[in-house]
């Protein structure tokens, strides 16, 4: 009882076209995208950002609710290793001498999002303003959603690209790009530009970030670590 | 497009089959256990990703890292049943049916093209077959292609690129492919009752599958 035993088979022919064309397409991909993010750039209506990798920021978060933080309740805390803890308003932060960086943005799953304005408070003002202790090395950053961290090195945080954000293109830092205040570290992967920030820690150690204990990078230069080769953002 | 009230013929659930007509064997347990196992593992799948890739959902989901980890490891188990199932001789048999397409195959095909309503089909329209073997294609690209993203230390970069784009894409192909198969079997309550049950009537096979052996024997399924 061999039923439909005859007859060319079909079947097994599809399934090995999708093989090759899945393995063309890898093969393809990178140009493909290219081309796709050519066009998406090009699209006035912004419908191509849902597109698959149509370009644009995706948003990524770790908790299941974030909650909203506005100038009314926001506050950003600097202490640790300092001379002087320091809380600050989102008043006062507007009132500090502002920054405005216009780079890449490279995420470590691989979108890329050209040419974004962020603007906002030097990190190294913040740190100059409370003191920095002899013995601290190292910056760790707390968000308000209650689970992402972050760290950066001393030296890697008084570079004059990495901000403590208020503003992304040229508008207030909205609640899915990490608002009212967020992280802004230029020449790194994404994933170090922690979103809903509201604490800033100065340590004697580098402690890995919420990603780094599943394996990323500690130091994620754009197109220098977690096995990539981008072009480098900053 | 409905159709004209009282012109379909009447199911079996609306009208008492006549004695000589009983239900007829189309899946066995072993098989539907594979279909119901697969079937939950996909829609896993796509709304996992959904989570993943939609901005709106991601807002209202978050929980990144569980909705990762629930995606990769639901994908990876994804053939599993139907491996498994490999050992049932019915599902081997079935499998030989959708692989191969007989002369009345292309006939149903060109009828879809024409929309024509005289679609002859075996046990499995031609359709039903493409369907199969694309999706059974599908998956073992997403499968591979996964594998490629998830484990980043397999390939080098480009390749992951690459990966990520045939991924990202063929997910949109493969909901819609999905979406096809259930607004089909929404339209067809016998069908769903076949692969819900296993039996099906003598006289919706005889209606849909005339060349399905068993349909055509009239090959009466006891239990």
């Amino acid at each position: 009882m061999r039923a439909g035993g005859e007859g060319p088979p079909v079947g097994r022919r599809v399934v090995l076209g999708m093989l090759g064309l899945g393995a063309a397409g890898v093969a393809a991909g990178p140009y493909l995208q290219r081309a796709v993010e050519n066009v998406a750039s090009k699209d006035p209506t912004g419908l191509s950002g849902l597109l698959p990798g149509g370009g644009g920021f995706r948003y990524y978060s770790v908790t299941g609710s974030v909650p909203d933080r506005t100038a009314a309740d926001y506050t950003l805390t600097v202490g640790g290793l300092v001379e002087k803890p320091v809380s600050y308003t989102l008043a006062d932060l507007q009132a500090m001498r502002q920054r405005r960086i216009v780079r890449d943005v490279q995420c470590v799953t691989g979108w890329r999002v050209p040419g974004t304005p962020f603007e906002g408070v030097l990190l190294a003002d913040l740190l100059e303003a409370a003191g920095v202790r002899p013995e601290a090395t190292a910056v760790g950053f707390g968000c308000f959603d209650g689970s992402y961290t972050e760290s950066l090195t001393l030296d890697q945080a008084r570079r004059d690209d990495v901000l403590v954000a208020l503003r992304m293109q040229d508008r207030p830092l909205a609640h899915e790009h990490g608002g009212p205040v967020r992280l802004y570290v230029a020449p790194m992967y994404f994933y170090k530009s922690a979103k809903w920030l509201d604490s800033i820690t100065l340590t004697s150690t580098v402690q890995p970030g919420y990603w780094e204990h599943f394996g990323y990078d500690v130091d994620a230069w754009v197109g220098r670590s977690n096995g990539r080769d981008d072009a480098p953002t900053a | 497009m409905t159709s004209t009230p009282g012109s379909d013929a009447p199911t079996g659930e609306t009208t008492p089959r006549p004695p000589e007509r009983g239900p007829l064997l189309r899946f066995t347990r072993a098989e539907r256990w594979v279909h119901w196992t697969s079937s939950a593992l996909m829609l896993v799948c796509l709304a996992t990703a959904g989570c993943l890739y939609f901005p709106p959902l991601a807002e209202l989901v978050g929980r990144r890292r569980l909705v990762v980890t629930v995606h990769e490891w639901c994908g990876l188990a994804l053939p599993v049943p139907l491996l498994l199932g490999l050992g049932s001789r019915a599902l081997r048999a079935d499998l030989s049916r959708l692989n191969r397409f007989a002369p009345y195959d292309r006939e149903w095909l060109r009828a879809v093209r024409r929309r024509s309503f005289r679609r002859p089909a075996g046990k499995f329209n031609a359709g039903q077959k493409l369907y199969a073997a694309w999706t059974a294609g599908a998956v073992l690209v997403m499968l591979g292609t996964g594998l490629l993203m998830w484990f980043t230390r397999l390939a080098p970069l480009v390749w992951r690129t690459g990966a990520t784009f045939v991924h990202d894409w063929l997910a949109v192909a493969v909901a819609v492919a999905v979406a096809g198969h259930l607004y089909q079997s929404a339209r067809d309550p016998e069908a769903r009752r076949g692969m819900r049950t296993g039996r099906v009537d003598e006289g919706w096979a005889a209606r849909e599958h005339p060349y399905w052996d068993a349909a055509a024997n009239a090959d009466r399924a006891d239990r």
